[in-house]
């Protein structure tokens, strides 16, 4: 039973940081039915710029927490501008063109990045400081959840809660859904389409920035290509559950990661990914759209 | 149109087939083959460095028997299909011995191609274990050890030193990693010592890795070997850490890396990895990196020492040998000891240096140290 609840909080653990990622994923589906096959590199250059800022920070003798808080604002802002940056630049301009364009461009843009960031920085893999600390209360459990792991949790937790508060309640999720409805219709009606998209891409970027600074820190380690796998398991997560749904990605994430410790705890770890992509074929077997999503219909 | 096609056909064919005519034996032909370009050349170049440098030296001192030493540098870019032509280009090219593959790949690929033509082949740097062990390619020799040696000088570590029973032996999946793992299994359950408790292989690059962690606890290992590089290596070691779990870690090559150390931080202490002996004292070392900062002003690279050993013993056999005859050489190789960077060493049938090998090495404060 022991065994049981280790491998459970491993994957919790494991499908909280896939849902931090998935998140931004799916939001931008949702708003402009785009996979962002870029938002990988977002995660990454957020946990770059936070390791940078952290490290000047904890030279300059800054306490832990206003690192912390510092790092992560300066990350979210920074990978925010790229957010908004590629959307104009490879995105908008495709917007009318078809569906398989502007995917081309966000695997050239996500590539792009990768490569940048490789000349830029370095090939090597850097040691990410341990920006959240063990926390004393947490010591009798640490055999089993992690201080990083239960600092994750609450994240994704709080960001779906505040995301699904925003989009269901506020003006600008208001707009958001109305745009993803039907483009010219919300035209129409007098909202700035453009506007919403960029807020869609800038919020989506912040995400996935907070999300690289936690799961470095629980790792331990970055270099350029940690985007590209961590983001096609979220993106696996997303489909799972629902593209386009936000409780859909979290839920699939979670599913994903519980699939995976258990196969690795039960089975072998050889079998992972076969077991975690069986479950995703068997799922959108039956369910095409996801456990969440929506059927979406043909617009004619 | 196409008759231009046709003329430029005609005329590769003819550039193709067209015999090189070697100069009559007045020299001898060295060969340096392996990757001088693409993302692998760091590897390669290191040993064409090393051949000028000892080729210009011998022939500064009159060459061998009175030969100069002709070097003949071709790239095979560390690809099999590469490696064929590179082979065919040397040997037609009139070479007596060379020097290389660096790739094992690459080297499988081209040593048929050699074998036929009575070349010797030596590899500063291929540690594929059939290459020697097949008994295929009676024409190679090299001077680094096998992989499996490596998992050997671990079990055994393992086994005598540390006396542990109960091992759990982890892998990467890819062909080193998971090359080095089945070795160390096969070889930990020959011994009838140990338990081999869980072996596994994990996914490189996956976020987390706290369920093949758990596993590990409750298979009740107490130390763990892995099979891999260094990035997933601190990941497991750290997530270990984490999870408060205490038993050793035994790696290999991959991950005796500096890098291994800076990025699992405190958790990267005692740890154990396996890696090339210590040749920083042996003088002959400490020349040989000498004479490379003075010939090229830099630091050598990866193989180099190895690579200079081989030049060395290659050429110390031919004069030894008084031919370039391909059994008359590898006799000389068998029986005749020689001085190099890496050690005194001399070969055993199967083309393997006695005398080169690996060492464990403890992280202790923060360095690697020979134990």
């Amino acid at each position: 039973m022991d065994y049981f609840i280790e491998l459970f909080c491993s994957g919790l653990s494991r499908g909280a940081i896939y849902a931090l990622i998935a998140l931004g994923y799916t939001m931008v589906y949702g708003i402009i039915g785009l996979i962002n096959f870029a938002h990988g590199e977002i995660y990454m250059i957020g946990a770059f710029t936070s390791f940078i800022v952290a490290t000047v920070l904890s030279i300059l003798g800054f306490p832990l927490l206003a690192i912390v808080a510092l790092s992560g604002v300066a990350a979210a802002i920074w990978a925010s501008a790229y957010g908004f940056t590629i959307e104009k630049i490879a995105y908008k301009p495709l917007r009318h063109a078809p569906r398989l364009s502007p995917l081309i461009s966000a695997i050239g843009m996500s590539i792009f990045l990768q490569n940048y960031v490789l000349l830029a920085q370095t090939s090597d893999f850097m040691p990410f400081p341990e920006l959240i600390p063990e926390f004393e209360f947490m010591e009798p459990y640490a055999h089993v959840v992690g201080s990083s792991d239960l600092v994750i949790l609450v994240t994704t937790t709080i960001v779906m809660l505040i995301l699904t508060y925003v989009i269901k309640f506020t003006r600008i999720g208001k707009a958001m859904r109305a745009t993803a409805q039907d483009r010219t219709m919300a035209m129409l009606v007098g909202i700035n389409v453009n506007n919403i998209i960029s807020a869609t891409f800038i919020i989506g970027s912040a995400l996935a920035a907070i999300g690289g600074l936690l799961i470095a820190s629980h790792i331990g380690q970055i270099n350029f290509y940690i985007g590209f796998i961590a983001g096609i398991k979220a993106f696996t997560a997303a489909v799972l559950g629902g593209i386009g749904s936000i409780p859909g990605a979290v839920l699939g994430s979670l599913i994903l990661g519980l699939t995976e410790s258990f196969a690795t705890g039960y089975v072998s770890s050889d079998y992972e990914d076969v077991f975690a992509f069986s479950l995703l074929v068997l799922i959108l077997l039956f369910k095409p759209s996801g456990l969440l999503g929506k059927a979406e219909t043909q617009k004619v | 149109m196409k008759k231009k096609i046709l003329v430029a056909a005609a005329a590769m064919c003819v550039a193709i087939t067209v015999p090189v005519v070697g100069s009559a034996g007045d020299t001898i032909k060295f060969g340096v083959a392996g990757a001088h370009s693409g993302d692998l050349a760091s590897y390669g170049l290191p040993t064409v460095n090393a051949a000028k440098i000892v080729i210009e030296k011998v022939n500064a001192n009159g060459g061998i028997n009175g030969k100069m030493v002709e070097l003949l540098v071709e790239d095979d870019v560390c690809k099999p299909e590469v490696a064929t032509n590179t082979a065919t280009k040397l040997v037609s090219e009139g070479v007596e011995v060379v020097l290389g593959h660096i790739c094992s790949g690459a080297t499988k690929a081209a040593l048929p191609i050699y074998k036929n033509a009575g070349v010797l082949v030596m590899s500063p740097s291929a540690t594929n274990p059939e290459l020697t062990q097949s008994g295929e390619y009676p024409n190679f020799a090299r001077t680094i050890a096998p992989d499996d040696a490596q998992a050997m000088v671990d079990v055994e570590f393992a086994l005598n030193t540390l006396g542990y029973t109960k091992i759990a032996v982890v892998h990467d999946k890819g062909d080193y990693g998971k090359g080095f793992a089945e070795f160390a299994k096969k070889f930990l359950e020959e011994s009838g010592k140990a338990e081999v408790v869980l072996f596994e292989g994990v996914t490189p690059g996956a976020v987390d890795y706290s369920a093949i962690v758990q596993k590990i606890k409750r298979s009740g290992a107490e130390a763990v070997m892995f099979g891999g590089y260094h990035p997933e290596a601190s990941k497991i070691i750290g997530m270990m850490r984490k999870k408060r779990l205490k038993a050793d870690f035994i790696s290999d090559d991959g991950v005796k890396d500096n890098t291994f150390i800076k990025v699992a931080g405190k958790d990267s202490e005692g740890a154990y990895a396996s890696g090339p002996k210590d040749t920083t004292k042996n003088p002959l070392s400490i020349q040989a990196v000498q004479e490379h900062k003075d010939m090229f002003g830099a630091d050598p690279g990866a193989f180099f020492e190895n690579a200079y050993s081989a030049t060395l013993a290659m050429l110390n056999a031919i004069d030894k040998a008084d031919s370039t005859e391909l059994e008359a050489v590898k006799k000389a190789l068998q029986t005749e000891k020689v001085d190099t960077p890496v050690g005194s060493i001399y070969f055993d049938e199967k083309g393997d240096a006695i005398g080169v090998g690996f060492s464990v090495y403890q992280v202790k404060d923060g360095v690697f140290v020979e134990l």
